[in-house]
Parts: C-alpha cells; sequence; structure tokens
C-alpha cells in the first residue's frame, strides 16, 4: 500500500491490527514525517539498530499512528557514519527517543535547519563511556565500566528569587527512582526538568540472542503494572512474525486480562490521589477493592499481576466455569463499590478543589507535544487503539473512548472512573460470551522475520517491534511505553502549579519509569 | 460526610492476622507489635529503594499498606528519608545508575541497620541479570540480611520477610560496634 502519495510500498503485517512497514530513503523518512505531521498523526515510537550483522548498516526505525493503522518505516544508515534526518520538529516527542537512539546504538540524528538539537545523553549517566553503544553487535552487552564522570547540564533559570530544588532520584515514597529539578519562586513551579535513566537494566541488549518464548518472559516485566499489556502486545509481534494465529478463546481471555489490569491500575491510582489530596478514606477503601481484585486473580490466573499468563501463540492457562463465575460476581460487585465511592468523590468539595484546574494540559498543547494515552484523552484526544481499530474480541464490544476536554487532575481521574465502569461492562461481556476450544496453538517462528505488536494498555498504547535472525533468535525486539511521549508533558503540566501539588499532578499521570529507562 | 462514615461503617474492619516470621501459625497483631517494641523499643521504621525494578515489586510493597495487611497496625511504617529508617527494603536488580544512589542510602541509614532485598531480582539479579547496565543482586553492592524471593513476592511473604529481619536483628546498641564504618552519607 502506498500512503500519503509517497512513492514507497507499505506491506501489511500479518496482525489483528492494522500495521505496515517499508524500508524508505532519507528523504521518504523525512516526507513520512511531515505528512504524518500534518494530517494530525502521532509518533509512536523511534528506535535505532545495528543490522550489520545481515550485511547492511545501521538502521533507524520510526512508528506512526496513522488514521489507517499504524507505520513502521526503517531507513538504513551508513556502517561509517550513521546520521538520519531528525524529526524531532514535526514530533517534539523524538527528542528523548533520538538521544536514546545514539546511547544505544550510537547513531545520530542531524538537525537540517539552524541551531543544534539537544546532544546530551538520555539513557547513559555514568555506567559506560560515550564511546561504547550496548547495542552494537560487536559488544557482548556483558562489559563492565569504571563509573564515568556523569556531570549532566540541567537548564538554569536565573532571576531575582528563583532557586532549584533538586528531587531524587531517590524518592520519598514506595516509588520509582528519577531525578526531578525544579525552579521555583516561593512555592510557584516556573520550571521542571525531568532527568530519567536511573532504572537503566539493558532490557533491549538483553532481548539480543534470546528464542521468542523467552523473550515474552522479558516483555512482561519492562513494566510491572501493565505485564498483560506488554506481554500482549509481544505475543502479537511474535505472532504476526511467524504469520500465526490464535485461537478465538485465547483471544478473548487476552482482553479479559488486559480489562483486568486497567481496573487494577485504576483502583490503585484513584485511591492514591485522593491520599495525595489528604483523603486518606478513598486510599484505604480503593486499596481494599484492589487487593480484592488482585487476589482473585491469583485465584484464577496463578498470579495477582497476570505475569506469564499471555505467551506467543495463546494463554499459559485456561480458566473453567467456576472461575468465571466468580468473576463475573465480582464485576457486579467492584462496580457498585466503585459507583458509591464515585459519588464520594464528586460531592466532596474540599477533594476536588484540590483536583479541578490543578496540573492543566489544553487539548491544543496535547496535541502539539503529542500526549497520548489515558492522560491524552483527559485532554481532548480520543485515541483509543480499542475503538479506533477494534481487533478480535474487541470489535464486538463497541468500545468508545472515555474523554475529557479539561485536561486538569480532575479530568484524570474523571477518564480512570469513566473507564474503569467501561471496562468492567467488558469484562462481563467477555466472560458472558467466551467461546469455547484451546488456549494455546504451538506456532512455528520465522526466520529472518519481522513482526510488530500493538496494544491499548491502561496508560496508553505499548508498542513492540521484534525482528528474528537466520537462526530464529531474537535480533532486536524494541519495547516502547507510552510515557516516552507523556512525561515531556509532565514538565509542562506542572508549571506554574505550587511544589506541594506536584504529587498530585505527577500520581495523575503515574507514568512508568522502567518502562522508559528499559 | 454522613456517606463516608456509612461507606464506613458498613465495610467493617477487613484486616487479617499477621503472617509467622517462618513457616507457623498466623498471629495477631499485639503480639508482633510486642516483639516489635522488645526487639527494637519503639516501631520499626522502613525506607524503600528501588534500585532497578519493573515497578512490580514496588505494587506488592504498597498493597502491604491496605487494610488487609494493615502494615502500620503492627508497629510498622514507611519513612521518607533513610535518617528516619531502621531497614532498608530494597528492590531490583541494582542497575549501574542506581549504585551510587543505593551506597549513599545505605551510608546515610544510622547503623545498626537491616536490610531486605525483596524479588527474584534483588535476590540474584532475576531475569535481568548482570551486564553492562546492571550489578544483578542487592548483595553485589550493600550487605543484605534476609532476601524475600518471587516475582514479585506476595505482600504476606514480604511481611514475613521484615518479620524475619526484625527478629534476627541483635538487642539495641550491640550492633554499633559491628558497624564502625558507618559514615555520613554527605559525600
Amino acid at each position: 500500500m502506498e500512503f500519503f502519495g509517497l512513492d514507497c510500498r507499505f506491506e501489511r503485517l500479518d496482525a489483528p491490527v492494522p500495521i505496515f512497514g517499508a524500508r524508505v530513503h532519507a528523504a521518504q523518512w523525512s516526507a513520512l514525517a511531515l505528512a504524518v505531521a500534518e494530517a494530525k498523526g502521532r509518533l509512536v515510537s523511534l528506535w535505532g539498530s545495528d543490522e550489520r550483522a545481515a550485511g547492511d548498516g545501521f538502521a533507524v526505525s520510526a512508528a506512526y499512528a496513522t488514521a489507517d493503522g499504524l507505520l513502521w518505516a526503517k531507513l538504513g544508515l551508513d556502517a561509517a557514519e550513521p546520521a538520519y534526518p531528525d524529526i524531532s520538529r514535526f514530533f517534539p516527542a523524538a527528542i528523548r527517543m533520538q538521544r536514546a537512539a545514539r546511547d544505544l546504538v550510537g547513531i545520530e540524528a542531524e538537525d537540517e535547519g539552524e541551531g543544534g538539537g539537544d546532544t546530551r545523553p538520555w539513557l547513559r549517566h555514568g555506567a559506560w563511556p560515550a564511546d561504547y553503544f550496548p547495542l552494537r553487535i560487536g559488544n557482548t552487552g556483558q562489559e563492565r565500566f569504571e563509573a564515568q564522570a556523569d556531570a549532566y547540564p540541567f537548564v538554569p533559570v536565573e532571576g531575582d528569587g528563583v532557586h532549584e530544588i533538586a528531587v531524587g532520584p531517590v524518592h520519598a515514597g514506595t516509588i520509582e527512582p528519577g531525578h526531578f529539578r525544579f525552579s521555583v519562586v516561593g512555592e510557584k513551579v516556573l520550571r521542571l526538568e525531568e532527568r530519567l535513566g536511573y532504572k537503566h537494566k539493558g532490557i533491549e541488549r538483553r532481548f539480543m540472542g534470546m528464542d521468542v518464548d523467552e523473550g515474552a518472559r522479558l516483555a512482561g516485566r519492562v513494566s510491572g503494572d501493565s505485564t498483560v499489556a506488554y506481554a500482549w502486545a509481544y505475543a502479537m509481534a511474535a505472532e504476526s512474525l511467524a504469520g500465526a494465529k490464535v485461537p478465538e478463546r485465547a483471544a478473548w481471555l487476552r482482553a479479559l486480562l488486559l480489562e483486568r489490569e486497567r481496573v487494577a491500575n485504576h483502583l490503585g491510582d484513584l485511591g492514591a490521589l485522593g491520599n495525595d489530596a489528604a483523603f486518606g478514606f478513598a486510599l484505604a477503601q480503593f486499596s481494599r477493592l484492589r487487593e480484592d481484585w488482585l487476589r482473585l486473580n491469583h485465584e484464577c490466573f496463578g498470579h495477582r499481576l497476570m505475569m506469564d499468563c499471555v505467551r506467543p501463540g495463546g494463554m499459559a492457562r485456561d480458566i473453567d466455569a467456576e472461575a468465571c463465575a466468580k468473576l463475573r460476581s465480582q464485576v457486579t460487585a467492584i462496580a457498585d463499590e466503585v459507583a458509591e465511592l464515585k459519588d464520594i468523590y464528586d460531592e466532596h468539595a474540599g477533594l476536588q478543589d484540590r483536583l479541578v484546574t490543578t496540573g492543566r494540559v489544553t487539548p491544543e498543547l496535547a496535541v502539539r507535544l503529542g500526549l497520548t494515552g489515558l492522560a491524552g484523552r483527559a485532554s481532548g484526544q480520543t485515541a483509543d487503539l480499542r475503538a479506533d481499530f477494534p481487533w478480535p474480541p474487541y470489535d464486538g464490544l463497541a468500545v468508545t473512548a472515555c474523554s475529557h476536554r479539561n485536561g486538569d487532575v480532575a479530568a484524570r481521574v474523571a477518564v480512570r472512573f469513566g473507564e474503569c465502569f467501561a471496562s468492567l461492562r467488558m469484562i462481563d461481556a467477555l466472560l458472558a460470551g467466551l467461546p469455547g476450544g484451546a488456549v494455546h496453538e504451538p506456532m512455528l517462528v520465522t526466520r529472518d522475520g519481522v513482526g510488530a505488536g500493538w496494544i491499548e494498555g491502561w496508560r496508553g498504547e505499548v508498542f513492540v517491534a521484534l525482528e528474528t535472525d537466520a537462526r530464529g533468535r531474537i535480533v532486536r525486539c524494541h519495547c516502547h511505553d507510552p510515557s516516552w511521549q507523556n512525561w515531556p508533558v509532565l514538565e509542562h503540566a506542572i508549571i506554574g502549579n505550587i511544589v506541594p501539588d506536584f504529587p498530585l499532578i505527577n500520581k495523575s499521570f503515574n507514568l512508568s519509569y522502567s518502562g522508559q529507562d528499559l | 460526610m454522613w456517606h463516608i462514615l456509612k461507606y464506613v461503617a458498613r465495610r467493617g474492619r477487613v484486616t487479617e492476622p499477621a503472617p509467622e516470621p517462618l513457616e507457623g501459625a498466623r498471629r495477631p497483631a499485639h503480639l508482633i507489635h510486642h516483639e516489635i517494641l522488645a526487639i527494637l523499643g519503639r516501631a520499626l521504621a522502613i525506607r524503600h529503594v528501588d534500585a532497578g525494578s519493573c515497578n512490580g515489586c514496588e505494587l506488592e510493597i504498597n498493597a502491604l499498606n491496605n487494610p488487609y495487611y494493615n502494615i502500620e497496625g503492627l508497629g510498622i511504617r514507611f519513612v521518607a528519608s533513610p535518617r528516619h529508617a531502621d531497614l532498608l527494603l530494597v528492590t531490583g536488580p541494582v542497575s549501574r545508575h542506581m549504585e551510587v544512589a543505593l551506597r549513599r542510602t545505605y551510608d546515610a541509614t544510622p547503623a545498626p541497620k537491616l536490610v531486605v532485598a525483596v524479588g527474584d531480582c534483588g535476590c540474584n539479579g532475576g531475569i535481568f541479570g548482570e551486564s553492562y547496565a546492571s550489578c544483578g543482586g542487592v548483595a553485589n553492592v550493600i550487605p543484605v540480611d534476609v532476601t524475600v524471593p518471587g516475582c514479585p513476592p506476595p505482600p504476606a511473604e514480604l511481611l514475613a520477610g521484615i518479620l524475619a529481619a526484625v527478629q534476627a536483628r541483635p538487642p539495641s546498641g550491640e550492633g554499633m560496634a559491628a558497624q564502625e564504618d558507618f559514615a555520613p552519607g554527605f559525600n
């Protein structure tokens, strides 16, 4: 297929959602970025790879979401001087991804206009030297280096009474590590700059050389709160690579697990958001509901967070009629409780006072910066893969995206409530119509294959690109978390707010550190 | 307010008895509370450090605060600074980028101090192992008293691990001599 009148053929991958792949040359690379931006498409991911083992040079890939589906464009790069046209002028979210691609593979984004881009390292701190690229084929990933000097230049803010507050990497609560540098006047935040990468533990290097089944376990541990979304996106990538179809029952069970993961996270967040506004009652009650939810996960699926339940070819386990009945009766009970708690939230003036207008991202800003997923839907964006490209079993569930236009913490709370009710309804429908049959179909992995998976996780779209070598082992697996897009927007959401509201605003986005640090 | 009180009253109390530090019968909260007081002379203060986990362990640590486990009811609380802590609860393979932060957190914790390494990754690096970016298990970076395996370990096992660490602790004061290398973490 051809898109945007560009002279390059995209081939459709064998996936249940529309994903198209093509190799492009440099002019097409830039033209595609411009065309997608003009058509109000989104940049989903950007990553690099070393293809010298196959006789090529390096490559850079970009995945775009368009009205017709996902376009994966790959540009081959010179082996001696790997450089590609910068696309951050079309998609600001590309900046950190381009910095990460340089840190891991050693490929450079070249800015065609005047003014250099941000050349600071992103995922590389002091653990390895600037001339070591862990994803290059000559390196094993097992190299160890002495800690390097690590002086990261934050952008300074100057003026009368301006001072900096440095927070992290070890934070005050039970959360993941990262560094936040606030420039403030009194209580008011003038600027926030994030520095992430503290959790970088070499996941993409770890994938290289694994067999496809082994990789599923690792994909399920990119971000623990989204294990089902990653496992499904990875499995979809592996199946599209192998040209395999999963049994209908397995597809339904996957959706059941994905919606249960969404509800579990929304319950946790709704409680924590209440707590961050000093409403402890909310934390106690929502965490009680979440615990009930996780305990039934353990009983029915063998794991509280449902890790390792989805595997390439289908599901690792089935559920029986008794489990179905328990799951259905829990849906009714939880829906009643959440409805009652929503009334309490809505009627609580003190709570609403903290949530309304706090940490606002306008729909215009959301479009410009590429805000995605749940946070995007709270700022007027209506993208939701389950509604836009409904694949089985979502094609029979009539999913509509829950959205809101205010873009403040209250809107992100409202979207969570809305999605919670929608998912509970879907879980009930899935259980009521669960088809029979096998839940796993053995599949043969294609050698030198290419596959991709694209799933609407609870936080937003999770994307996995998978490639195998001549032996059928993983040569490259790139996992993309929607937090890449949304972390930079958080820097804007806090501007003009007071420091004590940061935990509340941050929690309302609830972005992944591990998912973006990899 | 009336709505909130009614909601609370209808749900009643859901807190369950805490697990034994090792295998055995479950015990009521007041016994554990007394034991912690006898050993520490006060509530147990825990500082959690995520040194590179996938965030799965954090979800289960957070669950300890829910009404079922009610960890504060046992006299155990999570604190915001290592300087207030008796015990460090460390998750993850230790990423190379968190190595220094973890050491500094350990140094900033007053002696005698306990370290519980959480999860398969905290025990031995788990699926992430050791690499250019990962130091592997927590014990490769700081001394560890108790390990709690699992991916992630469920809350009851976390609690049993924490209680095991407390019971293995020498009476107050005795540990100080053994940790003379303690230096405040201003480096």
